[in-house]
């Protein structure tokens, strides 16, 4: 069973993590802002379903309920773009 | 992995383990439904990067900021209260679904704040395309916000009244899914819509 500990260990690694995101929108990367801030959406994203989720523990059934949105929202996201750039 | 559980084959684990995928099925459905704003969100943004660059700048980064650190912890709390019945202490998840809920309300109060704020300056949904979006995808989420406030009040009253034991807590669980569900588009609205514009 996870510790109270871990749980506040990942907390305070989403706090670091917010702050991260913050100072870097500061900084002038010109594309790598974006790719940056959502770099580290998603490690947090990561963080907050594998360990308040519980995902870290759960069973291959429940990953695959989990990843297959996410599937289908690259799908759609990288199909309605690659359709207005190459229209 | 399920093969390590003791408890193979009791009703209570297997039902247990029905309403987990029943939940992450229906995250499944929030995922793809959200998912058509973030579509919108990346075509005009490609679309309209000067728009975005310069409307995103009139909002309240300060308030957005405070409201993800407000989310965040909402989470934490969410999840020491179902470690905390995982455990058998009644009480200690009772004060986390009471934090909880404190939190969920008080991101909703800076929500509030930040849109009288931009309607005292004008900026409305039909103001352009960058507001359509960000009052569209705030709105949506605070929807799902007042939604998890009702689920954790609902768990509260339930918890109150001695519905839940280390045995059996099935209820609160499935809601804490659904409130780090919220939490998840959050963090990423933050900075799509604050940080990146």
């Amino acid at each position: 069973m996870t510790s109270y500990r871990t749980y506040i260990i990942v907390w305070l690694a989403l706090l670091v993590l917010t702050a991260a995101t913050w100072l870097v929108s500061y900084t002038d990367l010109g594309v790598m802002n974006a790719v940056a801030a959502l770099f580290i959406a998603s490690v947090k994203a990561a963080l907050v379903a594998l360990f308040f989720m519980h995902l870290r523990y759960e069973s291959r059934l429940v990953w695959a309920f989990a990843l297959f949105p996410l599937f289908f929202l690259a799908l759609f996201i990288a199909g309605t773009v690659t359709d207005m750039l190459f229209r | 992995m399920p093969e390590e559980r003791s408890n193979h084959g009791s009703r209570t684990a297997d039902a247990f383990e029905t309403a987990k995928l029943g939940i992450w099925a229906f995250l499944a459905t929030e995922v793809l439904l959200f998912g058509g704003l973030f579509t919108a969100y990346t075509v005009f943004r490609i679309n309209y990067p000067a728009l975005f660059h310069t409307e995103h700048l009139k909002l309240n980064r300060l308030l957005g900021l405070i409201n993800t650190l407000v989310l965040i912890t909402s989470s934490l709390t969410m999840a020491l209260g179902i470690a905390a019945i995982r455990r058998g202490r009644r009480r200690l998840l009772e004060l986390c679904l009471l934090l909880t809920i404190f939190m969920a309300a008080g991101f909703l109060g800076i929500k509030y704040l930040e849109w009288s704020e931009d309607f005292a300056r004008g900026l409305y949904p039909d103001t352009n395309l960058f507001f359509s979006l960000y009052f569209m995808m705030t709105g949506l989420h605070g929807l799902h916000v007042i939604g998890g406030i009702t689920v954790l009040a609902t768990m509260l009253i339930m918890a109150r009244r001695g519905a839940f034991s280390e045995q059996y807590h099935t209820p609160v669980e499935i809601s804490g899914l659904y409130w780090h569900f919220v939490d998840l588009v959050w963090i990423y609205l933050f900075p799509l819509l604050y940080l990146i514009g």
